[in-house]
């Protein structure tokens, strides 16, 4: 049969020849490849203890951050609910009463605060509608795996800035994330 | 009368004012008003919001007008013409306008119930400057209990008088008006008299800012996850036809219908808006329409969606898409069938 281009290459069917059928010198090649390996770099890490350095701007697992005095910034305006493309945020606002200053910023606050994380898709545009800077996706924290359907939403409890990093921030900014930092850096020099 | 605004033409009656003529034209045209409101009477001419310019008096005398008009006191003459949207100046003095009812206004729209239906929010995101530059304490007041349905919050007042014009004119005793003057007039009752009358609930439909809301409201939802409905019932007092706002099954708040001003049809009654608060006390005329532009229908794909017009333009260069008339106003649903 005549080629259709002359790019086919002939086979050669020659017989192996005894060294060749021992396949010996082809299989110590091989442990050649695979022990040259063991003095080379490694291009793993060991995760969880050993962790790669992330972006500043990396768009990690939601924070509801608190205000230098402790009180939770969040007011339940539903302005990330409403921009979230994918329907994950949820919010019950109620009023806050009085005594409660310490504890809310504003006169009126969210008693529920729920983010589905099977649906988040960490687009990031709750925390650029949030009027208040109360909602941050932290660049050093990855959302982790679940193992039931029961621990993907993400209530207050689970949301909510831990008192510990308040006192420890020295001030609203140190408070913040990194990629927050990263903004206000970026804000300063001018360029964006 | 013909009198061209924008450069659209229309005949009015005598008497009629140039806000009035600008309505008839339509919602684009019409300038933006925070305080005139068709169905109270002597309202209008406090706020400045909806100054034009006259750039030809009359057929008799052509000459413009000196300065930018308040176009809900001006009446139209024969052959005026003005301009709004189209004149820079307009839109220069309504963003100074703005710049002065934001200066005492606060920056709570993320706890204000009126977020979302609030003419100043319009306002100032079409006409007004994105900072302040007012560098003064704002004005902050001794809180006013006005009864168990309605939350006044006098830092967010704008001094439009239409909450006491809704008193003069729907009830016959008015408990609240607007105390001092100048700088530190505020809306206060005598002797911090509840208002407990049974049109008294209309006050938060005329209020354009966020002054005067629902207490049976407050903080139960924001305006954007609810979707109103129009109902009516039988009622001994008022027409009883009304826009219930639902979440879920849950009726959260009765108002009044609203047109494309932002004015309410019909005033009702406090039965009404803040007892009937259950699905069985009300017969369900369907949703209401809402402009695709406004952010209640933000996230509501089906229904109630009013079509945008470019999609009007799209199906004339196809195939009719349906057996009705294709025409503005149509809703989504309609244009699936």
């Amino acid at each position: 049969m005549q080629a259709l281009t002359n790019r086919s290459k002939r086979v050669s069917n020659k017989k192996l020849s005894l060294g060749e059928r021992l396949y010996l010198p082809a299989v110590v090649g091989g442990l050649g490849i695979t022990l040259k390996h063991f003095f080379k770099k490694k291009v793993t890490i060991q995760y969880p203890e050993e962790q790669r350095p992330m972006s500043e701007v990396y768009r990690g697992l939601h924070v509801l951050k608190r205000d230098e005095q402790g009180r939770e910034r969040c007011t339940a305006c539903g302005l990330c609910a409403v921009a979230c493309p994918a329907e994950a945020i949820s919010m019950t606002a109620a009023e806050r009463q009085p005594g409660e200053e310490n504890l809310y910023r504003e006169e009126k606050y969210a008693a529920v605060y729920e983010i589905n994380m099977l649906r988040c898709i960490f687009c990031g545009l709750c925390e650029e509608a949030c009027p208040k800077s109360a909602i941050y996706l932290q660049s050093d924290k990855l959302a982790p795996s679940f193992y039931s359907r029961a621990d993907v939403i993400y209530g207050k409890d689970r949301l909510v800035q831990s008192m510990e990093t308040i006192k420890t921030a020295k001030s609203l900014k140190s408070g913040l994330t990194t990629s927050d930092r990263y903004v206000d850096k970026v804000w300063k020099n001018g360029k964006y | 009368m013909k009198v061209t605004i924008d450069g659209q033409t229309i005949e009015v009656p005598e008497g009629t004012t140039i806000l009035q003529a600008a309505r008839m034209l339509g919602p684009e045209v019409a300038p933006p008003t925070m305080c005139y409101y068709s169905k109270l009477e002597t309202s209008g001419g406090y706020c400045r919001t909806c100054i034009v310019k006259v750039t030809k008096g009359s057929e008799k005398d052509p000459r413009p007008m000196p300065k930018p008009v308040a176009s809900c006191r001006t009446m139209v003459m024969d052959g005026m013409e003005v301009q709004n949207n189209t004149s820079q100046d307009v839109l220069d003095a309504r963003k100074g306008v703005v710049e002065f009812l934001l200066a005492n206004h606060p920056l709570d729209c993320p706890v204000c119930d009126q977020a979302g239906e609030c003419h100043l929010q319009d306002l100032s995101f079409e006409h007004g400057a994105e900072g302040t530059r007012f560098e003064f304490e704002r004005r902050t007041f001794k809180k006013i209990d006005l009864g168990p349905y309605i939350q006044l919050h006098m830092t967010r007042c704008i001094l439009c008088y239409r909450c006491v014009k809704v008193a003069d004119q729907l009830t016959p005793h008015r408990y609240h008006g607007v105390m001092n003057r100048g700088d530190v007039s505020e809306i206060s009752t005598y002797i911090e008299h509840a208002i407990d009358n049974e049109f008294s609930g209309n006050v938060i439909d005329v209020c354009p800012v966020g002054a005067l809301t629902d207490k049976t409201f407050r903080f139960k939802s924001r305006v954007w996850f609810t979707k109103p409905m129009d109902a009516h019932r039988d009622c001994p007092t008022c027409s009883g036809r009304v826009t219930l706002w639902y979440k879920g099954d849950d009726v959260l708040r009765v108002t009044g219908r609203k047109d494309a001003f932002g004015e309410v049809d019909e005033f009702i009654c406090n039965t009404c808006r803040f007892e009937t608060k259950k699905t069985s006390d009300w017969v369900i005329d369907g949703p209401k329409v809402v402009d695709h532009k406004s952010v209640i229908s933000a996230n509501h794909y089906l229904g109630n969606n009013q079509v945008p017009s470019f999609a009007f333009e799209v199906t004339k260069d196809y195939k009719q898409v349906n057996d009705l008339p294709v025409q503005p106003g149509s809703t989504v649903n309609q244009l699936d069938k």
